[in-house]
């Protein structure tokens, strides 16, 4: 029924000369700019709420700016909303949301672009049409259940052998980026070796910072199986969790953008006597390179807009890890301070405590209206390298 | 035509039950985020059991609530703290006469996990770990491991007043986790070790342990009779003791019926009364 009278317009038009009469037609005409009229207008409403969250947002902010100032929101770390003579220094939170948020993207990124280059290049097809469904099954589970096995599941097993797992952990992480450290490394030495081609001097060369590689992993290993994690709220697990929230949009993203790179180009290569590995490395992936980097601030976008999550396990406390990367102390975001804040009281009565929450709002949408431009950008330069100009 | 005589005649009933019944169905409630709750559940009950009574309720802090008292704003002003001089000379001034109904205890136990081996402090003591000057549990006689400080996030009622109770308007130091609600608090506590936290008294159960403050057990009959250093009444005021057989009567001694106590022992607090 629907589909009749939607289908019914464009339909009719280009048979109109053979059967419509003019008057028909011209009720015909009618409809469809109607139609398009109210196309229209759906898509303005979307674009009108963008502009209207931007508009509402700004105009709740702007009063703390007005009576707080910038520098005090921007520089310091004192987060004292509810005491005697407030301060709302918000460092703290944008630092907090960046440390989570790059900890979302160091174990996202690495497993989100090999996955995807698995499911792309790798895995036959057959296989694929399994796997990809279960990764993007990762996306429709809601942020609260993942908060909920964030606290209730991994911040205690966290705590109990947090050392076993960080070495795991760092096995994990270490062997894929030590790998793709030693072919761009041997890449490297290949070119500065250049004219000379002495094979033996540069396996010797890749096999010593293999065995450097290796030897460091080791002593990673060392230290941080026997660490001790006092409280599993901290940066860690959401940044784990974050990740692992962030993968899917990561994997089928990147992996859209390495099957946009086509057969002609993989079969360009491997005519031209590239192996499989050398196909993927030096054709595949640099041509999808900037679909990959959208796909990587998608996921990152993703990470920063999480809030439930953060809420439940990051420990939310206002302040700056000593030393700063120590992702094992608990942080505080700038969504979950949002969240927690925006208690029923300061509705009444309009004060910096309330007007502080859009001024961090403000910031995440500008954030991520960044981002998102940055992302298009990428979208858009790989579109225009794969067709060649 | 008939429709519209038949709108003027519902328009003119409407105003006319309005005009009938006006001084006595509305009661407005504004004031503490910690009594709000108790005044929401007495609202819900009492206009559940009669029809027509229509009471606000909205959770703008103690002080506004007096605010709104003094200036005739509320019925009812819900306050966590006894009212200061000023506001009490400012009401006095204005031609209101505030009033006491103490509604409940407000008691917040201190909890640790169950294997902790610390079975008292003083509140000195708890201050000083989350100012952040006690840091490890065997400064108080606990095994040596990093002492992990939750707190409830900072516009709870609890919050408040753990502040005003314990913290004695020192700053809660920045590395103290906050979360949520009380039942949040008590499964961080319940699986952390190192944990300390702090609840209503009415949140505590067998899987977390409620530290002795200053010797005294935190249990509903030591808060009841102030033995117990964490505690403080709740207020609601009225302008003047509400005239008997009144809604607004009824409402500020609900508290004193079996199910005012039930309510109140549901979310949490202590009841004045023991049925």
């Amino acid at each position: 029924m629907n589909h009749a009278s939607l289908a019914r317009p464009g339909g009719m038009r280009s048979r109109q000369s053979l059967i419509l009469s003019k008057r028909a037609s011209r009720t015909q005409r009618l409809a469809a700019l109607a139609g398009e009229l109210v196309l229209l207008l759906i898509t303005c409403s979307s674009v009108l709420a963008v502009l209207f969250i931007f508009y509402f947002i700004a105009a709740d902010a702007i009063p703390f700016f007005h009576s707080r100032g910038f520098r005090e929101f921007f520089t310091s770390t004192q987060w004292y909303p509810s005491a005697q003579q407030p301060a709302f220094g918000s460092l703290a939170m944008f630092f907090g949301s960046f440390l989570v948020t790059s900890g979302a993207a160091l174990v996202a990124v690495p497993l989100g672009v090999f996955a995807a280059v698995c499911l792309s290049d790798i895995l036959p097809f057959a296989l694929r049409q399994v796997v990809k469904p279960v990764i993007e099954i990762l996306a429709a589970i809601p942020s609260v259940a993942f908060g909920f096995f964030a606290l209730v599941i991994f911040a205690p097993v966290l705590q109990q052998s947090g050392g076993p797992l960080l070495a795991l952990g760092g096995w994990l992480v270490g062997v894929p980026v030590g790998l793709l450290l030693l072919v761009a490394a041997d890449q490297w030495i290949g070119r500065m070796l250049g004219q000379a081609r002495r094979p033996t001097v540069r396996l010797l060369l890749v096999g010593l910072l293999a065995a450097g590689l290796a030897g460091a992993l080791w002593l990673l290993h060392q230290r941080l199986y026997h660490m001790q994690i006092s409280s599993g709220a901290n940066a860690l697990n959401v940044s784990v969790i974050l990740g692992i929230m962030a993968l899917p949009t990561v994997v089928s993203v990147s992996e859209d953008a390495l099957q946009a790179v086509g057969r002609e180009l993989r079969e360009g290569s491997y005519a031209l006597g590239a192996t499989r590995a050398e196909t993927l490395l030096k054709v595949v992936l640099p041509a999808a390179s900037s679909g990959i980097a959208a796909a990587v601030i998608l996921g990152v976008m993703r990470a920063i807009g999480e809030t439930m999550v953060v809420w439940m396990a990051s420990g939310n406390a206002a302040q700056i890890p000593s030393p700063w990367y120590n992702l094992l102390e608990p942080v505080r975001t700038l969504t979950a301070t949002i969240a927690g804040d925006m208690g029923e009281a300061d509705h009444v009565t309009g004060s910096a405590r309330y007007h502080v929450l859009f001024a961090m709002a403000l910031c995440l949408l500008v954030i991520s209206f960044a981002l998102n431009m940055v992302s298009e950008l990428a979208v858009r330069r790989a579109r225009r390298k794969l067709r060649g100009e | 035509m008939r429709l519209s005589s038949g709108w003027l005649a519902a328009i003119a009933w409407a105003a006319l039950s309005v005009a009938g019944t006006a001084e006595e169905t509305k009661i407005v409630i504004d004031g503490s985020t910690t009594v709000g709750p108790i005044a929401k559940q007495f609202a819900q009950y009492y206009m559940e059991q009669h029809k027509g009574v229509n009471i606000t309720v909205s959770e703008s802090g103690s002080g506004n609530g007096a605010k709104s008292l003094i200036n005739k704003a509320c019925d009812i002003a819900d306050m966590s703290r006894f009212m200061k001089d000023e506001e009490f000379k400012a009401a006095v001034d204005a031609g209101v006469m505030p009033v006491a109904h103490v509604v409940a205890v407000d008691g917040i136990a201190i909890v640790v996990h169950p294997g902790n081996p610390v079975k008292n402090l003083t509140v000195q003591q708890v201050r000083e770990i989350y100012t952040g000057q006690i840091t490890d549990w065997s400064q108080v006689g606990g095994p040596s491991t990093k002492i992990v400080k939750v707190s409830r996030d900072t516009n709870s009622g609890t919050y408040e007043t753990f502040e005003s109770l314990v913290m004695n308007k020192q700053k809660i130091v920045a590395d103290t986790e906050y979360v949520g609600s009380n039942g949040a608090v008590r499964s961080r506590i319940q699986t952390t070790p190192a944990a300390i936290g702090y609840i209503g008294l009415g949140f505590v159960d067998r899987t977390v342990k409620a530290l002795d403050i200053e010797g005294v057990t935190a249990d509903a009959d030591t808060v009841a009779s102030g033995k117990y250093a964490v505690a403080r009444p709740l207020f609601m005021f009225t302008n003047g003791y509400p005239k008997l057989g009144t809604h607004l009567h009824a409402l500020v001694t609900l508290h004193l019926s079996k199910k005012g106590q039930e309510i109140i022992e549901s979310i949490g607090f202590v009841p004045v009364t023991k049925y």
